[in-house]
């Protein structure tokens, strides 16, 4: 099995995957990051959601060799020193979760969005931003609310 | 009150873990030894197994069993149960075919489980279940509910005209006579349509057994872990209760779909035993909870509504066909019956309604309780149906329910429930103005100039939650009781933990429960811990469903805690050389009556469990008390929820303009998560008025909406911010005055879309999914005649 | 999802060379749409080809083209400033395809390569009449377009860029599918400097078409009214539950006015 390497959450890890091993399924079994999470099989819940050299990407729509010599943020590398992330603060002041599966998606697109289009973002704005993360149980307001907040806070 | 107690809008003490990537689901659960287990579904929607050869499968890498329906009967591993007999109107049970966790003989829909893989890795057990080779004869299928009762299609022997059950509620003769003397009658046909739960965490499974102790642990995805211990132990004859732990962790969603106990988990802890107790995991792709996730809803209904001159409703007909799909699930008879029927007087005082339901098989995955289970489409029915007649009658829609409006408690309706309390005309009333209902014909005419239609509906809705009073649902037929129960341990230090049979999965009972606690000790919240979802740690207990956690599992709760008080007060007057009944408990600290003493709440656990300080022939050292509550009413939330839409005349597309939900939930502990809740329950509605339809193939029999692909999700982008209000008459049959909140939205919204859909349409029915192609479709007569 | 051997070669020769060994090929380049489908066991490569070592992304804009090379995303020609300066249609195209996970792995030489019926990216090259440049030559968008899900492409030919005229205008209006978001009618509008008027259809039909009817009209006037009465027929539109092909028609007409309308 080929051997790959990648800097997770800025520590260097190896393994031997698989060529159809996904980058989601390396990150869970792998490396026990069990934070990024499956929701479908077509590439459209976004549970998967994590930056890849510091873009968005969908974690089961990416072949795990292929990001080989990448660097790769999940939901655990956000908090730094026990101090979490704005957008995840926000998450939790402004009630945007319920059973928190599509959660981790959610913030790593959320900040995603930040990062490509900036800190002021309007409801309309972050709605659309979010068409590639499904959410069962919150009904979107109170993660639009947490988004919103969380950005201007970034 | 302090900042953590009732009333509070206390943020999720859960949600630390939830938001750094810490929560810990079934799947992420993994135990040494483990393989994977994948189910071989059948392709055909019915068919005869002509035969099943796994023998080149059984030799394929890392295969360590394959399993099928011989097997299960060989070691006669008892099939899955319906727990709710319904009897027809003629007195004979329901028919009942039989169920087994993995198919015998016969398929009946597209996903029934044919043979169970086992295999050191996932991918050798999907290849090996390539290889199982089954031959099969295709039979006659049906997946529509509508002509079941004389398709050419017969699901179960048992059933010829794959009729289940004819019940009916009411009296049917008044009824008719009400209708004989009516001045108006309306009428109405719907569709309710058929809706995939999608819970967004898929469900799984890890069965392992311990041949030393000869004991089972099943991981599961449970929204009740009890009950799925108690049906797999009794009925499944698997394991006695005492042999079987039942772990559901945190669990990503429910909406109903996690409540059944499934042929995969049953699967897995019994082929555990099989392979010489290494442990299974299973957990599903997307496209198999598609396939074999109970589903909810499909009812095909023709309804009545009978008025006098006066515009007073005078009666109610309904006939319902429900489908069933191949088999009956846990708990879907009483779906279409007891959470439907009886929900039929909606908010009005009907002096005389009579309900009549058909359930039906057909060749589709099984249906059952899904967010709201029956009374969504009660309320479909009746707020359809109410909003319906007053445009004939030309009455202004509020005005026309408040007219017919139930005005003074407790009522007694014809259908069973006694409505308890309720002001359904200052919901109303708040409604108005929070949605400005004034100022439509203006909102009207401003989209009109852009080319949009826009509608207005009304859904002043009523739902009977805090499942259930168990002697009642027993006298229905319910084969369980539907008590909660609590377990309330104080540490010596002060320290509480809750051991509670409700179960969280997204609804932040680790802290509402703890709010409960905090405010009736008077002890930090995070000195409070919630301990749910593990049979080995939680007494007996019945989950979380129904909307019952807050008015019965914490009623339960609340009831121990007057035990912890009362215990205490010994304990403390003891200690403080008082009489008990001197002695107050008040934010915490016990005091003596007339003098300076006090003691802090943590002293006297401590004072409890040192036991110096009083004589233990009197009082037992420690301070533990547990409780179970079995309610003695429903719970009964209402209100009025009022929807704008604005259609795109030139491409169909519905827009939700403006939503505005009033609700009586009696009192709420934690207006933020209860706000949560309205809110993902109205989306789940607009879903399934705007975008949701399960669509099965009539020729095929195959499921078309398989995948997030065909099956539409609402996304962030479907729908707006919504305006909520409230107002609170405390239920009576609680000491907190608790109703439920979690099904609400789903319940009232849909009719309030479908409403504004068709006023704006100024058309008598849209059927739902109202997709931009139904809406252009439903347009098209209307537009050949202005032309 | 069956294994596959993974090779991430470094130029276009030691790719076509890949290829050519490989028993059942495939290129990858964001994998968006291949990696789904060999998920879901509609496809079973014997080889990957994952063309993103040839590190083949980038924008140049010039007076009279912008040319996108294959491997650039979807995001980059998005928030491209040069693009969105002459090319605003194609800017706004981009940003419509999936979600912004998508937008960011996704590249515009697999999207055409793939030619999903309801990909947005044909819509633009045959509606801009775009030049394919390959391994091996230059295509027009009207070649390379030849059917569902094929192209005029040789088993080992890859695409390296797309060349876009500037057009004097251009607009383009998606009705996206309500469950997926691929398109299920796009409509892509221009008038190019030479005054000829373009209409590429995406989404409705087996595979990106023209409309001429519609160019005719537009041409001699070019407004959303100018297409008032002219139709398409539906017999050889695409039928499915979310829309008939009837639908799908009408569509094309309300699409096609709106993405004039918004031309620019």
């Amino acid at each position: 099995m080929p051997a790959i390497s990648m800097k997770v959450n800025g520590q260097v890890v190896t393994g031997e995957v698989e060529a159809r091993t996904l980058l989601v399924d390396f990150l869970r079994s792998n490396l026990g990051l069990t934070g990024t999470h499956v929701g479908c099989d077509t590439s459209q819940c976004g549970a998967c959601v994590v930056h890849v050299d510091g873009r968005a990407v969908k974690s089961c729509t990416a072949l795990a060799i292929a990001c080989d010599g990448a660097s790769v943020t999940t939901i655990e590398g956000l908090a730094r020193n026990g101090t979490l992330h704005p957008m995840q603060e926000a998450f939790r002041e402004h009630h945007g979760l319920q059973c928190g599966f599509c959660t981790p998606g959610m913030i790593m697109s959320a900040i995603d969005t930040v990062n490509r289009r900036g800190k002021t973002l309007d409801e309309a704005t972050i709605r659309h931003e979010l068409e590639g993360n499904i959410c069962r149980c919150t009904g979107y307001q109170n993660i639009v609310a947490a988004v919103q907040a969380g950005a201007a806070k970034m | 009150m302090s900042e953590t107690g009732i009333g509070q809008r206390v943020k999720r003490k859960e949600d630390h873990r939830f938001i750094t990537g810490k929560g810990r689901y079934t799947d992420d659960i993994n135990l040494p030894g483990q393989t994977y287990g994948y189910f071989l579904r059948s392709p055909h929607a019915h068919a005869t197994i002509k035969s099943i050869d796994t023998s080149a499968a059984k030799k394929m890498p890392g295969v360590a069993g394959i399993f099928t329906g011989e097997d299960i009967a060989n070691d006669k591993l008892g099939g899955l149960i319906c727990g709710w007999m319904i009897h027809s109107k003629d007195g004979s049970p329901m028919k009942a075919g039989p169920h087994p966790v993995l198919a015998q003989g016969k398929v009946r829909y597209v996903g029934d489980h044919v043979a169970f893989v086992v295999a050191a890795t996932k991918e050798q057990a999907k290849a090996a279940a390539a290889a199982v080779d089954v031959s099969y004869a295709v039979l006659p299928h049906n997946v529509d509910a509508a002509m079941a009762m004389t398709a050419k299609a017969q699901v179960h022997d048992v059933a010829p005209d794959n009729r289940v059950f004819n019940w009916s509620l009411g009296d049917q003769a008044a009824t008719d006579a009400a209708f004989k003397a009516a001045a108006h009658v309306t009428k109405i046909d719907l569709v309710n349509n058929r809706l995939i739960p999608n819970a967004m965490e898929p469900r799984a499974a890890i069965g392992s057994y311990d041949s030393g102790s000869d004991h089972f642990t099943l991981y599961t995805t449970s929204q009740n872990p009890h009950v799925a211990r108690l049906v797999i132990s009794a009925f499944h004859g698997l394991a006695p209760e005492h042999k079987l732990r039942v772990i559901a962790p945190d669990v990503g969603g429910g909406f109903g779909s996690k409540i059944f106990i499934y042929a995969e988990e049953v699967a897995c802890v019994w082929a555990s035993k099989k392979i010489g107790g290494r442990p299974i995991k299973w957990t599903a792709e997307r496209s198999e909870s598609f396939l074999a996730d109970a589903h909810g809803r499909d009812h095909v209904t023709h309804a009545e509504l009978a008025t006098d001159a006066t515009g007073k409703i005078t009666g109610l007909r309904v006939n319902t066909k429900a489908a069933m799909g191949g088999y009956l699930s846990t708990f879907a008879s009483c779906v279409p019956t007891y959470l439907y029927g009886t929900l039929m007087s909606g908010q009005y005082a009907i002096p005389n309604i009579y309900v009549e339901v058909d359930a039906v098989y057909t060749n589709t995955a099984p249906v059952d309780a899904y967010r709201g289970a029956g009374r969504p489409e009660a309320t479909y029915v009746v707020e359809r149906i109410v909003e319906t007649a007053a445009r004939e009658l030309k009455m202004d829609p509020g005005e026309f329910r408040r007219k017919n409006f139930i005005k003074s408690f407790p009522h007694q309706t014809p259908v069973i429930m006694c409505y308890d309390a309720g002001d359904y005309a200052a919901a109303l009333d708040k409604a108005l103005q929070i949605a400005d209902y004034k100022g439509f014909p203006g909102r009207k005419a401003e989209s009109a100039k852009r080319g949009k239609l826009r509608g207005v509906g009304f859904s002043a809705y009523i739902e009977a939650c805090g499942i259930a009073p168990s002697a009642a649902v027993g006298s229905l037929g319910a084969g369980v009781g539907l008590w909660e129960s609590a377990e309330v341990r104080v540490n010596p230090v002060g320290t509480v933990e809750v051991l509670t049979g409700s179960h969280s999965h997204g609804q932040g009972h680790e802290t509402t429960f703890a709010q409960l606690v905090s405010d009736r000790l008077g002890i930090d919240i995070d000195n409070v811990a919630i301990v749910h979802g593990d049979t080995d740690k939680v007494q007996f207990g019945m989950g979380t469903y129904g909307s019952r956690s807050g008015a019965v599992g914490m009623t339960a709760i609340s009831k121990a805690l007057d035990k912890i008080e009362a215990k205490a007060k010994r304990v403390a007057a003891a200690v403080m050389e008082a009489s008990t009944n001197d002695v107050e408990f008040k934010n915490g600290t016990f005091t003596v009556k007339g003098t300076d003493k006090k003691m802090a709440f943590g002293e006297v656990a401590l004072a409890a469990y040192v036991a110096h300080k009083f004589n233990s022939a009197e009082i037992e050292p420690g301070l533990k008390e547990s409780a179970f509550h079995d309610p003695s009413n429903f719970v009964f939330p209402a209100g009025v929820h009022i929807c704008e839409v604005e259609i795109d005349a030139d491409t169909g597309v519905t827009e939700v303009a403006s939503y505005t939900a009033v609700d009586d939930f009696g009192n709420i502990i934690n207006p933020m998560i209860v706000e949560g809740q309205v809110h993902g329950g109205i989306v789940q509605g607009i879903g399934q008025a705007l975008t949701e339809g399960c669509v099965y193939d009539k020729e095929s029999g195959q499921l078309l909406t398989g995948s997030y692909m065909d099956y539409c999700m609402p996304r962030a982008d479907n729908v707006p911010s919504f305006k909520l209000g409230f107002i609170c008459t405390p239920c009576p049959s609680n000491p907190l005055g608790m109703k439920g909140c979690g099904e609400a939205g789903a319940i009232a919204s849909p009719a309030a879309v479908m409403n504004a859909v068709t006023d704006a349409l100024g058309v008598r029915d849209v059927p739902m999914p109202a997709t931009p192609q139904v809406v252009w479709q439903v347009m098209q007569p209307m537009k050949k005649a202005a032309e | 999802m069956e294994n596959f051997a993974y090779h991430r070669p470094a130029s276009v020769a030691d790719a076509v060379a890949a290829m050519k060994k490989a028993k059942d090929g495939k290129f990858m380049s964001g994998g968006m749409t291949l990696l789904p489908t060999v998920k879901q066991g509609l496809a079973a490569p014997s080889d990957v080809i994952d063309l993103t070592g040839l590190k083949n992304s980038g924008i140049s804009v010039s007076g009279s083209s912008v040319t996108v090379k294959a491997g650039t995303t979807h995001v980059d020609v998005a928030t491209d400033k040069g693009i969105r300066q002459v090319v605003p249609a194609l800017s706004a195209l981009a940003l419509s395809i999936g979600d912004p996970a998508v937008r960011n792995r996704g590249t515009i030489g697999g999207s055409i390569s793939n030619n999903d019926p309801a990909a947005d990216y044909p819509a633009a090259c045959l509606g801009l009449g775009a030049t394919i440049h390959t391994s091996d030559r230059k295509l027009a968008a009207g070649e390379f377009f030849t059917g569902m899900f094929t192209t005029a492409l040789k088993p080992a030919e890859v695409v390296t860029a797309v060349e876009f005229p500037v057009p004097a205008k251009a607009g383009y209006a998606k009705f996206p599918n309500p469950a997926s978001r691929y398109a299920m009618v796009g409509v892509f509008v221009a008038k190019l400097k030479d005054g000829s008027v373009r209409v590429a259809v995406t989404g409705a039909g087996p595979a990106v078409f023209r409309v001429p009817a519609m160019e005719a009209a537009l041409a001699r006037d070019f407004s959303a009214k100018a297409l008032a009465g002219v139709t398409v027929d539906a017999k050889t539109l695409n039928t499915d539950m979310h829309a008939s092909a009837t639908y799908r028609a009408h569509l094309i007409g309300v699409m096609a006015k709106r993405a004039v309308e918004v031309a620019k």
